[in-house]
Protein backbone atom coordinates (compact mmCIF):
# COMPACT_ATOMS: atom_id res chain seq x y z
CA UNK A 1 0.00 0.00 0.00
CA UNK A 2 2.79 2.38 0.86
CA UNK A 3 4.04 2.24 -2.71
CA UNK A 4 0.63 3.40 -3.93
CA UNK A 5 0.77 6.35 -1.54
CA UNK A 6 4.21 7.15 -2.89
CA UNK A 7 2.84 7.13 -6.40
CA UNK A 8 0.08 9.53 -5.38
CA UNK A 9 2.58 11.94 -3.97
CA UNK A 10 4.50 11.76 -7.23
CA UNK A 11 1.33 12.35 -9.18
CA UNK A 12 0.68 15.66 -7.42
CA UNK A 13 4.26 16.71 -8.03
CA UNK A 14 4.02 15.72 -11.67
CA UNK A 15 0.76 17.61 -12.06
CA UNK A 16 2.25 20.80 -10.59
CA UNK A 17 5.41 20.44 -12.65
CA UNK A 18 3.53 19.72 -15.86
CA UNK A 19 1.26 22.72 -15.48
CA UNK A 20 4.07 25.02 -14.42
CA UNK A 21 6.17 24.22 -17.48
CA UNK A 22 3.10 24.44 -19.69
CA UNK A 23 2.38 27.86 -18.25
CA UNK A 24 5.87 29.07 -19.09
CA UNK A 25 5.57 27.75 -22.62
CA UNK A 26 2.17 29.40 -23.05
CA UNK A 27 3.50 32.74 -21.79
CA UNK A 28 5.90 32.95 -24.74
CA UNK A 29 3.03 32.28 -27.12
CA UNK A 30 0.88 34.93 -25.42
CA UNK A 31 3.73 37.45 -25.52
CA UNK A 32 4.20 36.81 -29.22
CA UNK A 33 0.51 37.30 -29.90
CA UNK A 34 0.44 40.40 -27.72
CA UNK A 35 3.31 41.99 -29.60
CA UNK A 36 1.74 41.26 -32.98
CA UNK A 37 -1.61 42.66 -31.88
CA UNK A 38 -0.13 45.82 -30.41
CA UNK A 39 2.03 46.37 -33.50
CA UNK A 40 -0.99 46.03 -35.78
CA UNK A 41 -3.03 48.26 -33.50
CA UNK A 42 -0.31 50.93 -33.39
CA UNK A 43 0.18 50.81 -37.14
CA UNK A 44 -3.56 51.17 -37.91
CA UNK A 45 -3.51 54.90 -38.82
CA UNK A 46 -0.75 54.31 -41.37
CA UNK A 47 -2.38 51.14 -42.70
CA UNK A 48 -5.63 53.07 -43.17
CA UNK A 49 -3.95 55.96 -44.90
CA UNK A 50 -1.55 54.17 -47.23
CA UNK A 51 -2.89 50.62 -47.51
CA UNK A 52 -0.62 48.08 -49.17
CA UNK A 53 1.09 50.75 -51.27
CA UNK A 54 3.12 51.48 -48.11
CA UNK A 55 5.17 48.42 -49.04
CA UNK A 56 6.29 49.58 -52.47
CA UNK A 57 6.30 53.36 -52.15
CA UNK A 58 9.81 54.76 -51.96
CA UNK A 59 8.77 58.20 -50.77
CA UNK A 60 9.56 58.93 -47.10
CA UNK A 61 8.65 62.56 -46.51
CA UNK A 62 7.75 63.44 -42.92
CA UNK A 63 6.87 67.15 -43.53
CA UNK A 64 4.37 66.14 -46.20
CA UNK A 65 3.19 63.19 -44.07
CA UNK A 66 3.91 60.90 -46.97
CA UNK A 67 5.43 57.56 -46.00
CA UNK A 68 6.53 54.45 -47.92
CA UNK A 69 8.62 51.59 -46.65
CA UNK A 70 10.44 50.54 -49.80
CA UNK A 71 13.81 52.20 -49.03
CA UNK A 72 14.20 50.75 -45.51
CA UNK A 73 12.94 47.33 -46.67
CA UNK A 74 15.45 47.34 -49.51
CA UNK A 75 18.23 48.49 -47.16
CA UNK A 76 17.43 45.84 -44.57
CA UNK A 77 17.37 43.04 -47.13
CA UNK A 78 20.41 44.28 -49.07
CA UNK A 79 22.63 44.65 -45.99
CA UNK A 80 21.54 41.24 -44.69
CA UNK A 81 22.20 39.56 -48.03
CA UNK A 82 25.66 41.15 -48.22
CA UNK A 83 26.31 40.03 -44.65
CA UNK A 84 25.29 36.42 -45.34
CA UNK A 85 27.16 36.20 -48.65
CA UNK A 86 30.32 37.05 -46.75
CA UNK A 87 29.61 35.44 -43.38
CA UNK A 88 28.39 31.99 -44.43
CA UNK A 89 31.46 30.85 -46.38
CA UNK A 90 33.85 32.43 -43.88
CA UNK A 91 32.04 30.81 -40.95
CA UNK A 92 32.05 27.46 -42.74
CA UNK A 93 35.79 27.80 -43.21
CA UNK A 94 36.31 28.72 -39.55
CA UNK A 95 34.19 25.80 -38.35
CA UNK A 96 35.91 23.38 -40.73
CA UNK A 97 39.34 24.54 -39.61
CA UNK A 98 38.46 24.38 -35.93
CA UNK A 99 36.95 20.89 -36.08
CA UNK A 100 39.02 19.09 -38.70
CA UNK A 101 42.26 20.84 -39.49
CA UNK A 102 43.55 22.88 -36.56
CA UNK A 103 46.16 21.30 -34.28
CA UNK A 104 44.63 20.62 -30.84
CA UNK A 105 46.60 23.36 -29.05
CA UNK A 106 45.16 25.99 -31.40
CA UNK A 107 41.53 24.88 -31.21
CA UNK A 108 40.63 26.27 -27.82
CA UNK A 109 42.23 29.72 -28.14
CA UNK A 110 40.77 30.21 -31.62
CA UNK A 111 37.35 28.96 -30.57
CA UNK A 112 37.34 31.31 -27.60
CA UNK A 113 38.42 34.23 -29.81
CA UNK A 114 35.50 33.58 -32.14
CA UNK A 115 33.10 33.46 -29.20
CA UNK A 116 34.52 36.67 -27.73
CA UNK A 117 33.83 38.40 -31.01
CA UNK A 118 30.15 37.71 -30.34
CA UNK A 119 30.38 39.47 -27.00
CA UNK A 120 31.44 42.86 -28.35
CA UNK A 121 28.51 45.30 -28.03
CA UNK A 122 27.11 46.45 -31.35
CA UNK A 123 27.70 50.12 -30.54
CA UNK A 124 31.42 49.35 -30.44
CA UNK A 125 31.20 47.73 -33.85
CA UNK A 126 29.35 50.81 -35.08
CA UNK A 127 31.93 53.27 -33.77
CA UNK A 128 34.85 51.19 -34.97
CA UNK A 129 33.12 50.82 -38.34
CA UNK A 130 32.53 54.53 -38.75
CA UNK A 131 35.84 55.83 -37.41
CA UNK A 132 38.32 53.15 -38.47
CA UNK A 133 36.82 50.82 -41.02
CA UNK A 134 34.90 53.26 -43.26
CA UNK A 135 37.84 55.62 -44.07
CA UNK A 136 40.14 52.69 -44.87
CA UNK A 137 37.38 51.03 -46.86
CA UNK A 138 36.80 54.20 -48.91
CA UNK A 139 40.48 54.77 -49.52
CA UNK A 140 41.65 51.28 -50.45
CA UNK A 141 38.90 48.72 -50.88
CA UNK A 142 36.15 50.56 -52.74
CA UNK A 143 38.41 51.82 -55.58
CA UNK A 144 39.73 48.28 -55.91
CA UNK A 145 36.21 46.81 -56.05
CA UNK A 146 35.10 49.42 -58.56
CA UNK A 147 38.10 48.67 -60.76
CA UNK A 148 37.58 44.90 -60.66
CA UNK A 149 34.05 43.70 -59.88
CA UNK A 150 32.71 47.03 -61.13
CA UNK A 151 33.58 46.03 -64.69
CA UNK A 152 31.82 42.68 -64.59
CA UNK A 153 28.55 42.68 -66.57
CA UNK A 154 25.32 42.54 -64.56
CA UNK A 155 26.89 42.76 -61.09
CA UNK A 156 29.11 45.69 -62.10
CA UNK A 157 26.37 48.17 -61.29
CA UNK A 158 26.49 47.04 -57.64
CA UNK A 159 30.08 48.27 -57.31
CA UNK A 160 29.91 51.61 -59.06
CA UNK A 161 29.77 55.21 -57.90
CA UNK A 162 31.83 57.29 -55.58
CA UNK A 163 33.71 55.77 -52.66
CA UNK A 164 32.08 57.26 -49.59
CA UNK A 165 33.11 54.66 -47.05
CA UNK A 166 29.65 54.49 -45.57
CA UNK A 167 26.75 52.86 -47.37
CA UNK A 168 24.95 49.57 -47.82
CA UNK A 169 28.09 47.57 -48.58
CA UNK A 170 29.97 48.88 -45.53
CA UNK A 171 26.99 48.18 -43.28
CA UNK A 172 26.72 44.69 -44.78
CA UNK A 173 30.40 43.97 -44.14
CA UNK A 174 30.18 45.08 -40.51
CA UNK A 175 27.06 42.93 -40.17
CA UNK A 176 29.06 40.03 -41.59
CA UNK A 177 31.74 40.52 -38.94
CA UNK A 178 29.03 40.61 -36.28
CA UNK A 179 27.22 37.49 -37.49
CA UNK A 180 30.31 35.36 -38.16
CA UNK A 181 30.83 34.42 -34.48
CA UNK A 182 27.23 33.20 -34.21
CA UNK A 183 27.21 31.21 -37.41
CA UNK A 184 30.75 29.88 -36.94
CA UNK A 185 30.23 28.72 -33.37
CA UNK A 186 26.93 27.00 -34.18
CA UNK A 187 28.54 25.32 -37.20
CA UNK A 188 31.53 24.24 -35.10
CA UNK A 189 29.26 22.81 -32.40
CA UNK A 190 27.19 20.79 -34.84
CA UNK A 191 30.26 19.62 -36.77
CA UNK A 192 31.70 18.40 -33.48
CA UNK A 193 28.70 16.22 -32.68
CA UNK A 194 29.01 14.34 -35.97
CA UNK A 195 29.91 10.78 -34.87
CA UNK A 196 33.62 10.08 -35.32
CA UNK A 197 32.71 6.72 -36.82
CA UNK A 198 30.68 8.36 -39.59
CA UNK A 199 33.59 10.62 -40.50
CA UNK A 200 35.99 7.69 -40.30
CA UNK A 201 33.74 5.73 -42.66
CA UNK A 202 34.10 8.47 -45.22
CA UNK A 203 37.83 8.81 -44.64
CA UNK A 204 37.99 5.01 -44.83
CA UNK A 205 36.73 5.10 -48.41
CA UNK A 206 39.57 7.42 -49.33
CA UNK A 207 37.91 10.81 -49.01
CA UNK A 208 39.86 13.98 -48.46
CA UNK A 209 38.96 16.24 -45.53
CA UNK A 210 37.03 18.50 -47.89
CA UNK A 211 35.04 15.59 -49.33
CA UNK A 212 34.22 14.31 -45.84
CA UNK A 213 33.01 17.70 -44.62
CA UNK A 214 31.18 18.70 -47.78
CA UNK A 215 29.51 15.35 -48.59
CA UNK A 216 29.01 13.75 -45.19
CA UNK A 217 29.36 16.18 -42.28
CA UNK A 218 27.40 18.99 -43.89
CA UNK A 219 24.41 16.84 -44.95
CA UNK A 220 24.45 15.17 -41.53
CA UNK A 221 24.37 18.52 -39.72
CA UNK A 222 22.24 20.48 -42.18
CA UNK A 223 19.49 21.25 -39.68
CA UNK A 224 21.99 22.78 -37.29
CA UNK A 225 23.83 24.63 -40.04
CA UNK A 226 20.66 26.15 -41.45
CA UNK A 227 19.69 27.02 -37.88
CA UNK A 228 23.01 28.79 -37.36
CA UNK A 229 22.64 30.73 -40.61
CA UNK A 230 19.12 31.74 -39.59
CA UNK A 231 20.40 32.88 -36.22
CA UNK A 232 22.94 35.05 -38.02
CA UNK A 233 20.33 36.32 -40.46
CA UNK A 234 18.02 37.17 -37.57
CA UNK A 235 20.77 39.22 -36.02
CA UNK A 236 21.58 40.93 -39.32
CA UNK A 237 17.94 41.83 -40.04
CA UNK A 238 17.35 43.35 -36.63
CA UNK A 239 20.76 44.89 -35.94
CA UNK A 240 20.33 48.59 -35.19
CA UNK A 241 23.28 50.52 -33.77
CA UNK A 242 26.12 49.33 -35.99
CA UNK A 243 23.99 49.70 -39.10
CA UNK A 244 22.83 53.18 -38.11
CA UNK A 245 26.45 54.29 -37.88
CA UNK A 246 27.38 52.94 -41.27
CA UNK A 247 24.43 52.84 -43.61
CA UNK A 248 24.21 56.59 -44.16
CA UNK A 249 20.53 56.96 -43.20
CA UNK A 250 19.46 58.21 -46.60
CA UNK A 251 15.78 57.88 -47.47
CA UNK A 252 16.15 58.31 -51.22
CA UNK A 253 16.73 55.69 -53.82
CA UNK A 254 19.57 56.67 -56.14
CA UNK A 255 20.37 53.36 -57.80
CA UNK A 256 21.34 49.81 -57.06
CA UNK A 257 25.00 50.48 -56.27
CA UNK A 258 25.97 49.02 -52.92
CA UNK A 259 28.34 51.96 -52.44
CA UNK A 260 25.36 54.29 -51.99
CA UNK A 261 23.99 55.20 -48.59
CA UNK A 262 20.57 53.83 -47.73
CA UNK A 263 18.48 53.09 -44.69
CA UNK A 264 17.35 49.99 -42.86
CA UNK A 265 14.14 49.41 -40.94
CA UNK A 266 15.87 49.11 -37.59
CA UNK A 267 18.01 52.21 -38.03
CA UNK A 268 15.06 54.24 -39.35
CA UNK A 269 13.18 53.33 -36.17
CA UNK A 270 16.12 54.21 -33.93
CA UNK A 271 16.77 57.53 -35.62
CA UNK A 272 13.29 58.81 -36.14
CA UNK A 273 11.13 57.60 -33.27
CA UNK A 274 12.13 60.49 -31.02
CA UNK A 275 11.23 63.11 -33.60
CA UNK A 276 8.02 61.54 -34.85
CA UNK A 277 5.30 63.93 -33.75
CA UNK A 278 2.30 63.40 -35.95
CA UNK A 279 0.23 60.24 -35.34
CA UNK A 280 0.69 59.11 -38.94
CA UNK A 281 4.47 59.38 -38.62
CA UNK A 282 4.48 57.29 -35.44
CA UNK A 283 2.08 54.78 -36.97
CA UNK A 284 4.26 54.51 -40.07
CA UNK A 285 7.28 53.71 -37.93
CA UNK A 286 5.31 51.09 -36.02
CA UNK A 287 4.23 49.61 -39.32
CA UNK A 288 7.92 49.41 -40.27
CA UNK A 289 8.45 47.40 -37.10
CA UNK A 290 5.58 45.12 -38.08
CA UNK A 291 7.14 44.63 -41.51
CA UNK A 292 10.49 43.71 -39.94
CA UNK A 293 8.66 41.18 -37.80
CA UNK A 294 6.95 39.72 -40.86
CA UNK A 295 10.23 39.56 -42.81
CA UNK A 296 11.74 37.52 -40.00
CA UNK A 297 8.68 35.27 -40.02
CA UNK A 298 8.95 34.75 -43.78
CA UNK A 299 12.66 33.98 -43.45
CA UNK A 300 11.97 31.37 -40.77
CA UNK A 301 9.23 29.77 -42.84
CA UNK A 302 11.50 29.75 -45.84
CA UNK A 303 14.25 28.01 -43.90
CA UNK A 304 11.81 25.34 -42.70
CA UNK A 305 10.76 24.74 -46.31
CA UNK A 306 14.40 24.56 -47.33
CA UNK A 307 15.02 21.86 -44.73
CA UNK A 308 12.00 19.90 -45.91
CA UNK A 309 13.25 20.04 -49.48
CA UNK A 310 16.73 18.96 -48.41
CA UNK A 311 15.41 15.92 -46.59
CA UNK A 312 13.25 15.08 -49.61
CA UNK A 313 16.39 15.06 -51.76
CA UNK A 314 18.20 12.80 -49.34
CA UNK A 315 15.49 10.21 -49.80
CA UNK A 316 12.13 9.40 -48.33
CA UNK A 317 11.57 7.79 -45.00
CA UNK A 318 13.73 9.97 -42.79
CA UNK B 1 54.48 -11.01 -51.82
CA UNK B 2 56.57 -14.02 -50.90
CA UNK B 3 56.19 -15.47 -47.47
CA UNK B 4 59.08 -14.70 -45.18
CA UNK B 5 60.08 -18.19 -44.01
CA UNK B 6 61.82 -16.87 -40.93
CA UNK B 7 58.70 -15.24 -39.71
CA UNK B 8 56.19 -17.95 -40.38
CA UNK B 9 54.37 -17.93 -37.17
CA UNK B 10 53.69 -20.57 -34.70
CA UNK B 11 52.46 -23.71 -36.23
CA UNK B 12 51.71 -22.76 -39.83
CA UNK B 13 53.74 -25.45 -41.50
CA UNK B 14 51.92 -25.92 -44.76
CA UNK B 15 52.32 -22.67 -46.65
CA UNK B 16 51.30 -23.84 -50.10
CA UNK B 17 48.46 -21.75 -51.51
CA UNK B 18 49.27 -18.99 -49.08
CA UNK B 19 50.40 -15.57 -50.18
CA UNK B 20 51.09 -12.74 -47.77
CA UNK B 21 49.07 -9.59 -48.40
CA UNK B 22 49.88 -7.63 -45.27
CA UNK B 23 52.93 -8.16 -43.10
CA UNK B 24 53.70 -6.47 -39.81
CA UNK B 25 57.30 -6.51 -38.66
CA UNK B 26 58.44 -5.24 -35.26
CA UNK B 27 55.35 -3.11 -35.26
CA UNK B 28 54.69 -0.79 -32.31
CA UNK B 29 51.87 1.64 -31.74
CA UNK B 30 51.46 4.49 -29.29
CA UNK B 31 48.55 6.59 -28.04
CA UNK B 32 50.60 9.55 -26.92
CA UNK B 33 52.93 7.98 -24.36
CA UNK B 34 50.89 4.83 -23.91
CA UNK B 35 52.49 1.88 -25.66
CA UNK B 36 49.39 0.14 -27.04
CA UNK B 37 50.85 -2.47 -29.39
CA UNK B 38 54.14 -4.16 -28.61
CA UNK B 39 56.40 -5.62 -31.22
CA UNK B 40 53.81 -7.26 -33.43
CA UNK B 41 54.97 -9.70 -36.12
CA UNK B 42 52.13 -11.04 -38.20
CA UNK B 43 51.27 -12.15 -41.73
CA UNK B 44 47.79 -11.66 -43.17
CA UNK B 45 47.20 -13.90 -46.14
CA UNK B 46 45.57 -13.04 -49.42
CA UNK B 47 41.92 -14.10 -49.87
CA UNK B 48 41.75 -15.59 -46.40
CA UNK B 49 39.79 -14.47 -43.38
CA UNK B 50 41.97 -13.54 -40.42
CA UNK B 51 40.28 -12.95 -37.06
CA UNK B 52 41.71 -10.93 -34.20
CA UNK B 53 40.41 -12.11 -30.84
CA UNK B 54 41.20 -11.17 -27.26
CA UNK B 55 39.69 -9.50 -24.21
CA UNK B 56 38.59 -5.84 -24.27
CA UNK B 57 41.47 -3.42 -24.40
CA UNK B 58 43.93 -5.97 -25.77
CA UNK B 59 44.62 -3.84 -28.84
CA UNK B 60 42.81 -5.84 -31.51
CA UNK B 61 40.79 -2.88 -32.79
CA UNK B 62 43.85 -0.67 -32.54
CA UNK B 63 45.75 -3.11 -34.70
CA UNK B 64 42.96 -3.21 -37.26
CA UNK B 65 42.81 0.58 -37.43
CA UNK B 66 46.49 0.79 -38.23
CA UNK B 67 46.04 -1.29 -41.37
CA UNK B 68 44.43 1.59 -43.26
CA UNK B 69 46.25 4.23 -41.20
CA UNK B 70 42.97 5.50 -39.79
CA UNK B 71 44.97 6.62 -36.76
CA UNK B 72 46.45 9.38 -38.93
CA UNK B 73 43.35 11.45 -38.20
CA UNK B 74 44.50 11.77 -34.61
CA UNK B 75 47.77 13.64 -34.20
CA UNK B 76 48.73 12.07 -30.86
CA UNK B 77 48.73 8.54 -32.29
CA UNK B 78 51.75 7.08 -34.06
CA UNK B 79 53.19 3.82 -35.29
CA UNK B 80 56.72 2.46 -35.60
CA UNK B 81 58.18 -0.53 -37.39
CA UNK B 82 57.06 -1.95 -40.69
CA UNK B 83 53.56 -2.34 -42.05
CA UNK B 84 53.87 -3.89 -45.48
CA UNK B 85 51.02 -4.06 -47.97
CA UNK B 86 52.10 -6.11 -50.99
CA UNK B 87 55.66 -5.48 -49.92
CA UNK B 88 55.37 -1.70 -49.66
CA UNK B 89 55.86 -0.08 -46.27
CA UNK B 90 52.76 1.95 -45.48
CA UNK B 91 54.49 3.84 -42.71
CA UNK B 92 56.83 5.53 -45.17
CA UNK B 93 56.40 9.22 -45.72
CA UNK B 94 54.56 10.16 -48.87
CA UNK B 95 52.15 7.23 -48.89
CA UNK B 96 48.95 8.38 -50.60
CA UNK B 97 46.39 7.77 -47.85
CA UNK B 98 43.40 8.23 -50.14
CA UNK B 99 44.72 5.61 -52.54
CA UNK B 100 45.60 3.32 -49.62
CA UNK B 101 42.09 3.54 -48.25
CA UNK B 102 40.66 2.73 -51.64
CA UNK B 103 42.70 -0.48 -51.45
CA UNK B 104 41.88 -1.24 -47.81
CA UNK B 105 38.20 -0.75 -47.01
CA UNK B 106 36.69 -0.68 -43.55
CA UNK B 107 33.39 -1.46 -41.83
CA UNK B 108 32.71 -0.34 -38.26
CA UNK B 109 31.04 -1.66 -35.08
CA UNK B 110 27.86 0.26 -35.76
CA UNK B 111 26.32 0.78 -39.19
CA UNK B 112 27.32 4.20 -40.52
CA UNK B 113 25.18 4.94 -43.56
CA UNK B 114 25.79 8.43 -44.93
CA UNK B 115 22.84 10.84 -44.85
CA UNK B 116 21.96 10.23 -48.49
CA UNK B 117 20.11 7.69 -50.63
CA UNK B 118 21.08 4.01 -50.79
CA UNK B 119 22.34 4.51 -54.34
CA UNK B 120 24.42 7.55 -53.40
CA UNK B 121 25.85 5.79 -50.36
CA UNK B 122 27.43 3.29 -52.73
CA UNK B 123 28.28 5.74 -55.50
CA UNK B 124 29.97 8.10 -53.04
CA UNK B 125 33.13 6.06 -52.59
CA UNK B 126 33.29 5.00 -56.24
CA UNK B 127 33.13 8.61 -57.42
CA UNK B 128 36.16 9.46 -55.30
CA UNK B 129 38.40 7.19 -57.32
CA UNK B 130 36.81 6.52 -60.70
CA UNK B 131 34.88 8.34 -63.36
CA UNK B 132 32.04 6.11 -64.45
CA UNK B 133 29.20 6.74 -66.83
CA UNK B 134 25.67 6.59 -65.48
CA UNK B 135 25.20 3.07 -66.84
CA UNK B 136 28.51 1.83 -65.45
CA UNK B 137 27.68 3.35 -62.07
CA UNK B 138 24.26 1.66 -62.07
CA UNK B 139 26.00 -1.63 -62.79
CA UNK B 140 28.57 -1.06 -60.05
CA UNK B 141 25.88 -0.25 -57.50
CA UNK B 142 23.94 -3.36 -58.41
CA UNK B 143 27.10 -5.50 -58.41
CA UNK B 144 28.14 -4.41 -54.93
CA UNK B 145 24.63 -4.67 -53.50
CA UNK B 146 24.36 -8.20 -54.90
CA UNK B 147 27.75 -9.08 -53.43
CA UNK B 148 26.57 -7.78 -50.08
CA UNK B 149 23.36 -9.84 -50.36
CA UNK B 150 21.24 -6.73 -50.13
CA UNK B 151 20.07 -6.24 -53.72
CA UNK B 152 16.86 -8.22 -53.37
CA UNK B 153 15.75 -6.13 -50.41
CA UNK B 154 16.53 -2.69 -51.77
CA UNK B 155 16.42 -2.90 -55.58
CA UNK B 156 13.04 -1.16 -55.67
CA UNK B 157 14.00 1.66 -53.28
CA UNK B 158 17.50 2.70 -54.25
CA UNK B 159 16.60 6.34 -53.96
CA UNK B 160 15.32 6.15 -50.42
CA UNK B 161 17.53 7.24 -47.57
CA UNK B 162 20.16 4.77 -46.40
CA UNK B 163 19.12 5.67 -42.87
CA UNK B 164 15.65 4.19 -43.43
CA UNK B 165 16.98 0.60 -43.55
CA UNK B 166 17.08 -1.76 -40.57
CA UNK B 167 20.33 -2.14 -38.60
CA UNK B 168 21.34 -5.37 -40.34
CA UNK B 169 20.54 -3.94 -43.75
CA UNK B 170 22.49 -0.78 -42.94
CA UNK B 171 25.53 -2.86 -42.04
CA UNK B 172 25.29 -4.79 -45.30
CA UNK B 173 24.94 -1.43 -47.07
CA UNK B 174 28.20 -0.37 -45.43
CA UNK B 175 29.85 -3.58 -46.63
CA UNK B 176 28.48 -2.96 -50.12
CA UNK B 177 29.81 0.58 -49.96
CA UNK B 178 33.21 -0.77 -48.97
CA UNK B 179 33.44 -3.35 -51.74
CA UNK B 180 32.05 -1.02 -54.42
CA UNK B 181 35.45 0.71 -54.46
CA UNK B 182 36.94 -2.73 -55.31
CA UNK B 183 39.47 -2.86 -52.50
CA UNK B 184 41.86 -5.75 -51.98
CA UNK B 185 41.46 -5.86 -48.23
CA UNK B 186 38.32 -5.44 -46.16
CA UNK B 187 38.67 -4.59 -42.48
CA UNK B 188 35.68 -5.48 -40.30
CA UNK B 189 35.75 -3.98 -36.81
CA UNK B 190 33.27 -6.04 -34.77
CA UNK B 191 30.77 -5.75 -37.61
CA UNK B 192 27.99 -7.65 -35.85
CA UNK B 193 28.26 -6.28 -32.33
CA UNK B 194 25.21 -4.05 -32.82
CA UNK B 195 23.12 -6.60 -34.70
CA UNK B 196 20.54 -9.24 -33.86
CA UNK B 197 21.37 -12.96 -34.30
CA UNK B 198 19.73 -13.31 -37.72
CA UNK B 199 21.50 -10.27 -39.14
CA UNK B 200 24.71 -11.56 -37.57
CA UNK B 201 24.28 -14.88 -39.35
CA UNK B 202 23.76 -13.14 -42.68
CA UNK B 203 26.91 -11.05 -42.24
CA UNK B 204 28.88 -14.19 -41.36
CA UNK B 205 27.63 -15.96 -44.48
CA UNK B 206 28.58 -12.89 -46.44
CA UNK B 207 32.13 -12.94 -45.06
CA UNK B 208 32.53 -16.54 -46.20
CA UNK B 209 31.41 -15.60 -49.71
CA UNK B 210 33.50 -12.46 -49.95
CA UNK B 211 36.77 -14.18 -49.12
CA UNK B 212 36.91 -15.58 -52.65
CA UNK B 213 37.69 -12.06 -53.83
CA UNK B 214 38.91 -10.08 -50.85
CA UNK B 215 41.38 -10.43 -48.05
CA UNK B 216 39.31 -10.03 -44.90
CA UNK B 217 40.44 -9.08 -41.43
CA UNK B 218 37.77 -9.24 -38.75
CA UNK B 219 37.93 -8.14 -35.14
CA UNK B 220 35.45 -9.95 -32.95
CA UNK B 221 34.51 -10.30 -29.31
CA UNK B 222 32.75 -13.48 -30.11
CA UNK B 223 35.00 -16.55 -30.21
CA UNK B 224 32.37 -18.71 -31.87
CA UNK B 225 32.21 -16.16 -34.63
CA UNK B 226 35.97 -16.29 -35.10
CA UNK B 227 35.79 -20.08 -35.20
CA UNK B 228 32.94 -20.00 -37.73
CA UNK B 229 34.20 -17.47 -40.24
CA UNK B 230 37.97 -17.30 -40.10
CA UNK B 231 40.83 -19.30 -41.65
CA UNK B 232 43.43 -17.81 -39.34
CA UNK B 233 43.10 -16.51 -35.83
CA UNK B 234 45.36 -14.18 -33.90
CA UNK B 235 44.99 -14.03 -30.13
CA UNK B 236 46.04 -10.76 -28.54
CA UNK B 237 46.48 -9.84 -24.92
CA UNK B 238 47.65 -6.55 -23.35
CA UNK B 239 48.97 -5.17 -26.62
CA UNK B 240 50.91 -8.26 -27.53
CA UNK B 241 50.27 -10.87 -30.16
CA UNK B 242 50.29 -14.06 -28.11
CA UNK B 243 49.59 -16.64 -30.76
CA UNK B 244 48.51 -16.87 -34.36
CA UNK B 245 47.79 -19.84 -36.53
CA UNK B 246 45.16 -21.71 -38.48
CA UNK B 247 41.85 -21.26 -36.74
CA UNK B 248 41.38 -25.01 -36.20
CA UNK B 249 44.76 -25.30 -34.54
CA UNK B 250 44.20 -22.29 -32.31
CA UNK B 251 40.86 -23.54 -31.10
CA UNK B 252 41.68 -27.24 -30.83
CA UNK B 253 45.27 -27.31 -29.67
CA UNK B 254 46.53 -23.86 -28.70
CA UNK B 255 50.22 -23.78 -27.90
CA UNK B 256 50.19 -20.97 -25.41
CA UNK B 257 48.63 -21.42 -21.99
CA UNK B 258 47.14 -17.88 -22.15
CA UNK B 259 45.35 -18.64 -25.42
CA UNK B 260 43.98 -21.83 -23.97
CA UNK B 261 42.70 -20.02 -20.88
CA UNK B 262 40.93 -17.46 -23.03
CA UNK B 263 39.28 -19.78 -25.52
CA UNK B 264 38.17 -22.21 -22.84
CA UNK B 265 36.53 -19.31 -21.05
CA UNK B 266 38.67 -19.45 -17.96
CA UNK B 267 39.17 -15.71 -18.24
CA UNK B 268 38.33 -12.76 -20.46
Amino acid sequence: MSSFLGLNRHRVGDWVFFNLTRLFALITLLLLLGIIISLIHGAMPAIHKFGFSFLWTGDWNPPAEQFGALIPIYGTLATSVVALVIAVPVSFGIALFLTELAPPWLRRPLGIAVELLAGIPSIVYGMWGLLVFAPLFAKYVQPLLAATLGNVPLIGVLFSGSALGIGILSAGIILAVMTIPFIASVMRDVFEVTPAMLKESAYGLGSTTWEVVWNVVLPYTKVGVVGGVMLGLGRALGETMAVTFLIGNMNFFNGFSLFLPGNSIASALANEFAEAESPVYTASLIELGLILFLITLVVLTFSKMLLLRLSAQEGKGT
Amino acid sequence: MKIDKDLIMHGITDTTELETQIALRNFNFYYGKYHALRNINLDIFKRKVTAFIGPSGCGKSTLLRTLNRMYDLYPEQRAEGQLLLDGKNLLDKGVDLNALRAKVGMVFQKPTPFPMSIYDNIAFGVKLHERLSRVEMDERVEWSLRKAALWGEVSDKLHQSGMSLSGGQQQRLCIARGIAVKPEVLLLDEPTSALDPISTMRIEELVSELKDEFTIVIVTHNMQQAARVSDFTAYMYLGELIEVGRTDDIFIKPKDKRTEDYITGRFG
